[in-house]
């Protein structure tokens, strides 16, 4: 990391909170006037790797120096906006530029299949501008700024999300879905900050969080804090606001959902765990009775509900959809815990989940790409005709599931201890018992692919059915990383743990 | 000495994984495959055997997992190199067997059996080295999922269906209550290593052991303790080669050989005799010994009567481990032995008389002993070593357990032990008697069976035989884990 840090002038990596935000968001412009689809998705890839090395030397400079804050245009916090990286927003930094460059990799390939050649220049342009959004969402310091850079990544999501329709009419209804739920969190969430900011007279959030402890009786900074959970718990998917993500992720195009599943629900639980412990402050009665009433039980119900509704479904993508709305049900009880290990796990799961989702994800999206593949059924006997695929995807799932010699092993361990530590034996069975009946949704899958016959109608296809190395190659990328970081999990540990520190720092100031 | 004991531990998992590489590779000529197999097997028993000559050295290989606090590790100590010893030792004569009863009966698919046969076998190993809670634990679900293969081999709706009952018991105990029990363990102790006088002892109180002691002894569904052990009848869709080598020897025995190791060295004898959960545990298996038995008389198919007959064996060395006196955890170690070698040769009869016959129910067979004398000689000799009977070695786990129970005065357990032996003698007696006696079917065979399925059953039977004789060493061997001065 080190070493790729330096491959950046000085110069650059002083205003690199700055410039990684504003490249994709300017190379979507040009992105939108090429002609043609590869050439598209060349700018989206030069600017991915750009945001990768930028977003790797301001962790670099995280892990060496604390806190980076850098003040847009010049104009000093808190009158200014202030972009403000510690080792919270860092995980997610770095999580965003490499799975969004990963994800980028395997486009190709699949958009080149699913969508139609006018409209790829554009689609790509559509994506550079949501990866600029979510970098924003995670980078700044200021609450009305997060208000507009959630809206930038969630608009054009609903235009990414509406791009699938090309293959399945459904993709618009789902979409428009989106865009009214998703309209109504971000209302919600704009309307809590307006609430902050007529109760404490600043947007910026380190400022916000210095005036609000005077102000913990006043109705209107409780009121704000309830619209920013219900807003910002929406756009994260938490149970029982999760109702646009399965048909979102159902419809999408392939590379969406992948990225999608790995980035942008990740951001969502990144600000509220913000919120939280950095704007709002866990002593306050009225915050402290969220972790459990809120984070814990509605947590707990998610990652039940979820998986038993993921185990009824019949489409591949729609089942990993439900199973991302409960593994997010994982990260809303380690935030629910409350302590600094539970914050800590529930942030190791959003690392890992983002790891094992996107080999699923794209697993299904290369067996689309031979043979548009929807159904479960559809998988049968897919191991023998696309056996690197199987595997990867195999891989995946136990993760998922929480095998060890896999890295979802790491997320389960670390959430039962956070559990024990807290007392909640209750947690740990209600992790278990999850992990079931995830067990029982990704057996259904991995039955299908390894068992079951295949279809006689795809006999002939057989010998030209290996995927593209383009989408194998960032496939397994996410496929080693799931084992690797099983037995090397100590980058992994110090780094969620450092977040969880800084997530707590916070308080104290 | 270039072989060292480390590198024999390592070699323990590796050799069978190899063997089963070779297997793979060398499917389309059928000979060279078999040939890979059994060189496998032999290899594998010579380094088991060194191993077993090198367990006071107590030889282990730790790799630990960053700064987690959890490692994997391999650790090698009497209890491990018995049940090593066993399972290696057996699978050399299990698969001169599965070679004469696979193609004696042209099962298709051969290549993939012996290819999992040996990943299991690598499993079993594992298990029976691992230095630790999560390395067993690891291994033990990996012997569930490359058994899931042999069990489904004929693919058919019922394979498949007996199958997916034994994956959905055997994973959803393990992952449902063996892994929160580990958790906890790991939590509370800040290990899970197998410690010599118990880990938790002295760390947990005698309420907080009860639970974990539940969660364990149910969470291990290998030991197919009832209620879960309907996976275990259900498993019997498989060749008889794997029901007689996995489901009497390397399968079930790793669930009864983790009981008895997790008693021994994660709670210690006094915690369990501390724990009031032991009492009812110890009756439930009492219970679990009786009443499979009962089933196992109604029975008319012989593979189902000889799984139930497991089920209640394996409880002999659960209620062992749960009366935790020394004599008694001697008597369970041994029936780890002794139950193996009598039940591989009733199941290595069972496949006998079905190849040479394709008959599979007990009624069905008066009188065929007087066409197969040897295989019902052999059956004869296992069924007496299973009732218990001398010179047969079955008779030794019997008489510890008992002494051991008289020992803590639990006289009532000794009762269902004599209860078991008389039903014992009731199911499986009629079977080689009728044969013998009754007069031969009409309808005559043309030969015996084959040669490779008609030996292997009486080789395993003179073992039940010789073991009876080799009580000695076995107890000097197993002698100091409990700690019993004889």
């Amino acid at each position: 990391m080190d070493f790729l840090a330096s491959l950046l002038p000085a110069h650059i990596v002083e205003h690199a909170p700055a410039i990684v935000v504003v490249v994709p968001l300017l190379m979507a412009a040009i992105a939108a006037i090429l002609p043609n689809g590869k050439l598209g998705w060349a700018v989206a890839l030069v600017s991915t790797v750009i945001s990768a090395l930028l977003a790797i030397a301001i962790v670099v400079d995280v892990q060496a120096g604390g806190v980076v804050s850098y003040a847009m245009g010049g104009w000093a916090p808190p009158a200014g906006i202030e972009f403000r990286i510690d080792s919270l927003n860092a995980v997610l930094l770095l999580l965003i530029t490499l799975l969004g460059l990963l994800s980028v990799i395997y486009a190709l390939p699949s958009v080149a299949d699913e969508i139609a050649d006018n409209r790829q220049s554009l689609f790509y342009s559509a994506f550079l501008v949501c990866f600029a959004g979510l970098l924003g969402v995670a980078i700044t310091g200021d609450a009305f700024n997060m208000f507009v850079f959630l809206e930038i990544s969630s608009i054009s999501t609903y235009v990414l999300v509406g791009m699938g329709a090309a293959r399945d009419r459904r993709a618009l209804t789902a979409a428009y879905n989106y865009l009214i739920l998703g309209t109504i969190g971000a209302t919600f969430f704009v309307i809590g900050v307006g609430f902050l900011y007529m109760a404490t007279g600043t947007l910026n959030m380190a400022d916000m969080a210095s005036r609000l402890p005077d102000l913990s009786s006043s109705r209107v900074v409780q009121a704000a804090f309830a619209f920013i959970i219900v807003g910002l718990g929406l756009k994260a998917a938490m149970f029982p606001l999760h109702l646009w993500l399965p048909n979102a992720y159902a419809y999408a195009p392939n590379f969406v959902t992948t990225f999608l599943a790995t980035t942008a629900t990740k951001v969502a639980f990144y600000t509220l765990v913000r919120f939280m412990f950095d704007v709002f402050w866990p002593e306050a009665a009225f915050v402290a009775v969220s972790f459990f009433w809120v984070f814990a039980v509605l947590g707990i119900v998610g990652m039940i509900v979820a998986s038993i509704q993921a185990v009824f479904q019949e489409d591949a993508r729609r089942l990993l959809a439900f199973s991302s709305v409960a593994q997010v049900g994982y990260m809303m009880l380690g935030l629910g815990i409350g302590t600094a290990a539970g914050v800590s796990a529930g942030m190791l799961h959003l690392v890992n989940h983002a790891m094992m989702k996107g080999v699923l994800f794209m697993a299904l999206g290369a067996f689309a790409v031979r043979f548009g593949i929807r159904r479960i059924s559809d998988l049968n006997g897919f191991a023998r005709t696309m056996p690197f695929t199987s595997v990867a995807f195999t891989i995946g799932g136990l993760s998922l599931v929480g095998v060890p010699m896999t890295v979802g092993f790491w997320s389960k361990w670390y959430l039962g201890v956070a559990a024990f530590e807290n007392g909640w034996w209750w947690a740990v069975a209600a992790l278990i018992l999850s992990s079931l009946i995830a067990l029982a949704y990704i057996a259904r899958m991995l039955a299908a692919i390894w068992v079951a016959e295949p279809h006689h109608d795809r006999a002939g296809a057989i010998a030209s059915a290996r995927a593209p190395w383009m989408m194998l190659a960032p496939m397994w990328i996410l496929a080693i990383a799931n084992i690797w970081f099983f037995f090397q999990p100590d980058f992994l540990i110090s780094i969620t743990n450092a977040a969880a520190e800084a997530a707590f720092a916070g308080e104290a100031r | 000495m270039i072989w060292s004991p480390e590198i024999a531990l390592l070699a323990a998992l590796i050799i069978p994984a190899i063997g089963g590489v070779f297997v793979g590779l060398l499917g389309k000529s059928p000979n060279l495959r078999e040939g890979a197999t059994l060189v496998a097997s032999v290899l594998l028993a010579l380094n088991v055997a060194y191993l077993v000559s090198v367990t006071g050295d107590r030889p282990e290989l730790i790799y630990e997992i960053g700064s987690t606090g959890l490692a994997f590790g391999l650790k090698l100590e009497p209890l491990g190199a018995l049940f090593a010893a066993v399972a290696s030792g057996l699978w050399i004569v299990n698969s001169l067997y599965s070679i004469g009863y696979m193609r004696g009966n042209n099962e298709k698919d051969q290549t993939r059996f012996f290819v999992f046969f040996t990943i299991a076998i690598a499993c079993a190993m594992g298990v029976a080295l691992s230095s630790n809670l999560l390395t067993m634990f690891l291994f033990y679900e990996a012997l569930t999922l490359s058994t899931y293969p042999l069990v489904a081999h004929k693919g058919d709706a019922k394979a498949r269906r007996g199958a997916a009952i034994y994956l959905a018991i055997l994973l959803g105990t393990s992952i449902g209550l063996l892994l929160p029990a580990i958790i906890a363990t790991q939590y509370i102790a800040g290990s899970t290593d197998f410690t010599v006088g118990g880990l938790l002892n002295g760390e947990a109180s005698p309420m907080l052991a009860s639970v974990l002691l539940v969660l364990f002894i149910f969470g291990i569904g290998k030991a197919a303790l009832m209620p879960v052990h309907p996976w275990l009848p259900n498993a019997m869709v498989a060749p008889t080669p794997v029901s007689a080598l996995l489901h009497a020897v390397a399968v079930v025995k790793a669930g009864v050989f983790a009981v008895l190791k997790v008693s021994t060295y994660i709670f210690g004898t006094e915690l369990i005799a501390a724990a009031p959960a032991s009492d009812w545990l110890a009756w439930i298996a009492a219970i679990s010994i009786v009443a499979a038995s009962v089933i196992a008389m109604s029975s008319n198919n012989l593979k189902r009567r000889l799984a139930f007959s497991t089920v209640s064996q394996l409880s002999y060395v659960t209620i062992g481990a749960m009366i935790a006196a020394p004599l008694a955890m001697l008597g369970a170690a041994l029936q780890i032995v002794m139950h193996a070698w009598a039940k591989i040769t009733l199941f290595m009869c069972a496949g006998a008389i079905y190849t040479a016959s394709k008959k599979t129910e007990i009624s069905d067979m008066r009188g065929l002993g007087r066409l197969m004398p040897w295989t019902f000689g052999a059956f004869a000799v296992g069924a007496f070593s299973i009732i218990g009977l001398p010179p047969f070695g079955g008779m030794w786990p019997k008489l510890y357990l008992m002494m051991g129970a008289a020992s803590t005065g639990q006289l009532a357990l000794i009762g269902a032990l004599i209860l078991s032996s008389i039903l014992n003698v009731a199911y499986l007696l009629p079977i080689p008697g009728r044969g013998f006696f009754d007069p031969a079917p009409k309808e005559s065979l043309k030969k015996p069976g084959p040669m490779l399925v008609v030996l292997p059953p009486v080789i395993t039977a003179a073992g039940a035989t010789i073991l009876f004789f080799l009580i000695g060493p076995l107890t000097d061997f197993l002698a100091p884990v409990f700690g019993v001065e004889l």
